[in-house]
């Protein structure tokens, strides 16, 4: 789960790191009462989507009047900001937060994340601040500094200060740097976060050392035992169908193609929607009904994979151990009885309660298309596609109960 | 004698009382497994499916001499549930349940270093299928009827699809000595590298089948270590070449998020590694076929 840059700031400044003073604002009218607050004579208005690069996509405006604040907001908000980060189709702004704008004099990179191959949780820092961490492991890897935490004792100063003196920080900038860099592992390692970037961490002309920009992940996993957390949760930055799968159990991710996929196993669904792609169709999507799925799950996971208007044809692909086959095939069942399902429909069961599974299908009077093999279910998913297509336009009620 | 799990092996369950747990320790049973107790705090002295039900992972050592744990316990409890089982001397852990925070994973790893590497056990999981000794005993869900004895080696990160890996080997007459799911989390017990480790001085192992996914290390580590070490063929396969970057697909661990972590990128390091790669997920059991073929037409013609 991620949250905004406001929301970050504020978890980590009860951590001990330094932030500059700062407030969110929904209007414009509340952007300028929040300079006023403030208090100073320059602030920056910066756009709270979720993703970075905002900067280079207009998103940051620096402001040297309460009335400039107020323009800037007005501007901000409710407009879509496109970056390499939110595809083509961009993010609308509906935060904006107003801060103290500070001089700045030198500017870092700070970033925790979770290191696979060391199983544990590690520090990356690199002198050149604003930059993006891949950007700096390709043009001058030999700057990045790591240090991996023994999750025993958990960080410790000796680690912070091999950072701030290998960045080259002042003497009077290390003690600031190691508070901050200390701080920010405890909101890591307490709040069950996946990732926490500080990205600059920058030191002001007078000397003091602030975090201008940060961004944090949440471990999904660890978000029971996190209501702090997850009460962070912007719904308006996730695709409403996230959130629809995320509440039947289902995980799904929309694609491009026009095949979509009801598949239980993350690895199983990433190898069916390979195979659709070698049968010469494209997945629609990718989605793992999960272990032990009930018939509402799987219709629930028709209702989901439908809701995408380029999806012409559905293949089922289930291989059930903690599954049950003929679960599934209620769902199937069900999900053309109750939401009708206007597409042809490919299904592949084998496993578990497999015998029930396809007796329930084919008892149905349903006209689904089985398949025996993961190779078998592709190309008919890819033919019934190519079928569909040169009947024309019309859509062909396959899957509805057929007099046929 | 199969790696890990045989037919004599003392099988307990944690969280047995469960409806997943119970469910599988049924078709464990059935398969022919050693099940002999399970473990649920606050329901010791009852039984359950005619076994004894104990209050601690200890209590069910002493009382049975159990040496492998299958745990279906709920996620928030699962690391706790690990360290239990490690401390009472169990030497395979299956955990099954997925969901644990990576924290946790951290944390259990780091206790795990306590033990020397004679006394350390082995970890398989978290959210994982489990391990299967085909004809003799499996500790997880996976549907025993299609693993059929035979001599190759399956390890995969995805459950089920290991299943369609021994059900495509069924298909062209190969049958299967161990399979195990190391799962899909990005911090889990046992590596590809382990498996292969165990799979390489197995006697009743000839060939092995190893099935990766986007994200992480452990598949390219793995190539190098068959390049490296191996003397068995192995067959890879990676899932995930149409997945976008930078997406979570399913699983915790199957991210694109950093260099060689794709499917394309890590299928090549296997092939110039020396593994053969099956060029799609419905040609895991041919590429495994045309291997072994090769390498007995290759020991032919040394011996000629």
């Amino acid at each position: 789960m991620d949250i905004h840059e406001y929301q970050a700031k504020e978890l980590l400044a009860n951590f001990g790191v330094p932030v500059a003073r700062g407030g969110v604002a929904y209007t414009a009218e509340q952007a300028m009462f929040r300079a006023e607050e403030i208090g100073g004579s320059r602030w920056v208005v910066k756009a709270q989507i979720h993703s970075g690069a905002r900067g280079k996509a207009g998103g940051v405006k620096l402001c040297a009047s309460e009335h400039e604040v107020r323009l800037a907001a007005g501007e901000l908000l409710g407009r879509r900001l496109v970056t390499h980060q939110t595809g083509p189709a961009g993010k609308v702004v509906h935060r904006i937060y107003v801060e103290e704008a500070a001089s700045i004099e030198r500017e870092v990179y700070l970033g925790f994340v979770l290191d696979r191959r060391e199983e544990r949780v590690c520090v990356v820092a690199a002198p050149q601040g604003g930059m993006e961490i891949e950007e700096i492991a390709q043009r001058s890897p030999e700057t990045i500094l790591r240090e991996v935490i023994e999750p025993a004792v958990g960080m410790q100063p000796f680690q912070a200060r091999e950072i701030a003196y290998g960045l080259g920080l002042k003497p009077s900038e290390v003690n600031q740097a190691v508070k901050a860099l200390l701080g920010a592992y405890t909101a890591f390692r307490d709040l069950d976060a996946t990732m926490v970037e500080i990205n600059p961490l920058a030191v002001t002309s007078a000397g003091k050392v602030l975090a201008l920009d940060a961004k944090m992940t949440f471990d999904d996993n660890a978000l029971f035992r996190r209501p702090g957390v997850s009460e962070l949760r912007d719904y308006a930055e996730e695709d409403p169908r996230d959130a629809e799968a995320s509440k039947y159990g289902l995980s799904y991710i929309a694609l491009d193609g026009s095949i979509g996929c009801i598949v239980n196993g993350a690895g199983l669904a990433m190898a069916t929607m390979d195979m659709i792609k070698q049968a010469g169709g494209e997945p629609a999507n990718f989605l793992d009904i999960g272990g032990g799925a009930s018939p509402e799950r799987v219709a629930a996971a028709f209702q989901l994979v439908l809701s995408d208007p380029r999806v012409r044809v559905v293949l089922v692909n289930i291989f059930a151990g903690i599954n049950r086959c003929d679960w599934v095939a209620q769902g199937i069942v069900k999900a053309a009885t109750d939401i009708g399902v206007p597409v042809p429909v490919v299904a592949r069961l084998a496993g578990t309660n497999m015998q029930q599974g396809r007796a329930i299908l084919r008892e149905s009077g349903l006209r689904i298309i089985t398949a025996d093999t993961l190779a078998d279910a592709a190309s008919k998913a890819v033919a019934a596609l190519n079928q569909h297509s040169a009947d024309g336009p019309a859509l062909v009620a396959t899957a509805t109960r057929g007099a046929a | 004698m199969s790696i890990l799990l045989d037919a004599g092996t003392r099988v307990i369950f944690q969280g047995f009382t469960g409806d997943k747990a119970s469910f599988h320790a049924r078709e464990a049973l059935e398969y022919g497994t050693r099940l002999v107790g399970g473990v649920t705090p606050a329901k010791g002295g009852t039984t359950h499916l005619g076994l004894p039900v104990f209050d601690t992972v200890k209590a069910a050592v002493r009382a049975t001499g159990a040496t492998a744990s299958g745990i279906f316990v709920p996620a928030p409890f699962c690391a706790d549930a690990i360290m239990e089982a490690a401390d009472a001397g169990i030497r395979l852990i299956v955990c099954i349940t997925d969901g644990i925070p990576a924290q946790d994973m951290i944390r259990v790893k780091r206790y795990m270093r306590r033990y020397s590497r004679e006394r350390k056990p082995v970890l398989i999981g978290p959210n994982c299928a489990g391990i299967i000794s085909a004809g003799k005993a499996m500790v997880g869900i996976m549907p025993g009827h299609i693993y059929t004895r035979g001599r190759i080696g399956v390890v995969s990160r995805s459950g089920t699809l290991g299943y369609e890996a021994a059900s495509q080997m069924q298909a062209v007459g190969l049958g299967i000595s161990t399979s195990v799911g190391i799962g899909g989390d990005p911090i889990n017990g046992s590596s590809f590298v382990d498996m292969l480790a165990l799979f390489e001085t197995d006697p009743e192992t000839d060939a092995v089948m190893m099935i990766g996914e986007i994200g992480g290390p452990q598949e390219a580590e793995a190539a190098l270590y068959v390049r490296d070490y191996m003397t068995k063929p192995v067959v890879g396969y990676v899932a995930g070449l149409t997945a976008p970057a930078g997406r979570r697909m399913g699983h915790a661990g199957a991210i694109i998020s950093a260099f060689g972590d794709s499917a394309a990128e890590k299928a090549e390091i296997m092939r110039s590694s020396g593994l053969t790669v099956a060029p799609s997920p419905s040609e895991l059991g041919t590429a495994m076929a045309e291997a072994l073929g090769r390498r007995r037409s290759a020991n032919m013609a040394i011996h000629a």
